[in-house]
């Protein structure tokens, strides 16, 4: 065999490997979405979704539903976003080198890297020994301070990476109108980065609503739609775990509901994220 | 001589460790369009961002010398006059680079973030300066599209009115044209021949025909080093350095 055909043979064994990787990966996609969404349907029904769970909620045949925990997990994700992302912002704007050394800039984004990896439950475990020590008890307010500090790393380097991209050229042309530091990043840098930092807000947003771990410990459960910051709170992902670990069988098929309607959730998340990241694409310069 | 507008002693500048500028002593003459003439990478785009302060931007330069406008030197100053002597030199760069807004945005851009001027005064400053740029008619019924729906050579045609909008008393021109198609740069370098007479031009630029061209004052730069100036006539008739006369033979390049 010659040398060529050896190339060629390399190149197909390469062209295998990938083309069964990428099916491992759809394949896995639509087995989830299939498990989930076959027990899900069978087991939803209107009830679940406009009523609040309560005691018989955890029972073979009682009713009640996941509305406190849908409103819950709103309530818990939503303002960490809002709020991971205000601090995100200011951080990844202040670690360009218009503003910082780069190394000390490097040093930031390895500190962030390692709170990224920093697994979920550590955050819940550190939220919990806080309040803990003020003698407070869980609730929102906690669940909150939880998925901000787990959404801050990854919404930050999202944004970082995406200024990081911006060309050197486009802010040479921002500064030799005379712009300030602050104006360049603000005015120019900020919309030239526009479609990354919508999509590093979504993936904060999507990893803060589904995240269990870190909101186990700190929110606590309750069977009704909190109405001060104070209160516990259900959520989705820990009404799961609740309900999946009750003996019942048709109590656990429940948490297959639960699941469904998160799913749902993060669907509309990314399919929004998509949608806005393409309309924000008009005015950048590629 | 002419009116200086601006002069450099004894400038060095040392990027990432490499001596790029090597004492360079040179006067640019006020209203006149100055080339500054060089082969690739010795040294000319450096010369030019050092006036507006750009290099400020990067990363582990230094600079020592002096850069004198308007009887200051530049780089005495700190932090916050940066933005004010920058906005005194209009920047044209290699490749076309709008501001990710639309037409009419980035024309407005330094006019709103240097005075509050009312919508009707904006109008007028960006219909005037589309207009000095030559791109008023091709662009006056779709100012709201975005920079980016541009060919390069009206994009190019655009910095140039952004840059004149903020009233600059130097435009400086890192080959503007380079990136262009021959009618493009042929309308770029008749626009500059124009605007000269207005403003300071320092244009950078590699080809020799068109320093030729438009130049009234050149500076030749070889690795670093000012080898030649003088005025365009002078220099292309009677080149005094035996590395000019070889570079306008061609012998090097």
């Amino acid at each position: 065999m010659g040398l060529l055909n050896w190339r060629f043979l390399e190149e197909n064994i390469f062209k295998i490997l990938m083309i069964f990787s990428i099916l491992i990966v759809v394949g896995s996609l639509i087995l989830i979405f299939t498990v989930i969404v076959f027990n899900g349907v069978s087991s939803i029904s209107i009830e679940m979704l406009t009523q609040t769970s309560s005691p018989r909620f955890y029972l073979s045949k009682g009713g009640g539903g996941m509305l406190n925990a849908i409103v819950g997990s709103l309530l818990l994700a939503i303002p960490a976003t809002a709020i991971a992302f205000l601090i995100g912002i200011c951080i990844a704007l202040y670690l360009q080198r218009d503003f910082i050394h780069p190394g000390i800039s490097n040093f930031i984004r390895l500190c962030l890297d390692i709170l990224w990896g920093v697994p979920s439950i550590i955050y819940g475990i550190f939220c919990m020994t806080i309040m803990i020590a003020l003698g407070m008890s869980t609730s929102l307010l906690f669940g909150i301070i939880a998925l901000t500090l787990l959404e801050i790393p990854i919404i930050t380097r999202s944004i970082d990476e995406s200024i990081k991209m911006v060309p050197l050229g486009l802010k040479e042309s921002a500064y030799s109108l005379g712009s300030t530091k602050f104006e360049t990043a603000i005015k120019v840098v900020r919309r030239q980065a526009l479609p990354g930092i919508i999509a590093g807000v979504l993936l904060g947003l999507g990893r803060g609503i589904g995240d269990a771990a870190s909101i186990l410990l700190t929110v606590g459960d309750s069977n009704f739609i909190p109405t001060s910051i104070y209160q516990s709170t259900a959520a989705l992902p820990t009404m799961i775990l609740n309900l999946l670990s009750m003996p019942d069988p048709n109590v656990q098929s429940k948490a297959h509901a639960v699941a469904f309607v998160l799913l749902i959730i993060v669907l509309f998340i990314s399919i929004i994220s998509r949608t806005l990241t393409k309309k924000s694409t008009k005015y950048v310069i590629k | 001589m002419l009116n200086i507008h601006i002069e450099t002693k004894n400038l060095n500048v040392t990027y990432h460790n490499n001596h790029v500028l090597k004492n360079v002593n040179i006067k640019i003459p006020a209203k006149q369009l100055t080339a500054i003439i060089g082969p690739s990478g010795c040294g000319k785009t450096t010369l030019l961002k050092s006036f507006n302060r750009l290099l400020d931007i990067r990363d582990d330069i230094i600079i020592s010398g002096e850069i004198i406008v308007d009887n200051e030197n530049i780089l005495d100053h700190k932090g916050s006059d940066i933005p004010d002597i920058r906005k005194k030199m209009g920047l044209l760069s290699q490749k076309p680079s709008p501001l990710p807004m639309s037409i009419y945005d980035n024309v407005a851009y330094g006019q709103r973030i240097h005075n509050k001027k009312s919508k009707e005064e904006l109008d007028e400053i960006v219909k005037h300066c589309l207009k000095e740029a030559g791109l008023w008619d091709e662009v006056k019924d779709r100012l709201h599209e975005p920079a980016t729906r541009l060919s390069a050579g009206q994009q190019q045609r655009l910095c140039l009115a952004r840059a004149i909008a903020v009233k600059p008393e130097v435009l400086l021109c890192d080959e503007p044209t380079s990136a262009l198609d021959p009618i493009s740069a042929q309308q770029i370098e008749k626009l500059l021949l124009k605007l000269k007479k207005e403003y300071t031009v320092v244009l950078v630029t590699h080809t020799l025909r068109q320093a030729k061209r438009v130049a009234d004052y050149l500076i030749f730069l070889y690795f670093g080093e000012v080898v030649e100036e003088g005025s365009s006539h002078d220099f292309f008739n009677n080149p005094k350095d035996p590395r000019t006369k070889a570079y306008l033979e061609g012998e090097i390049s």
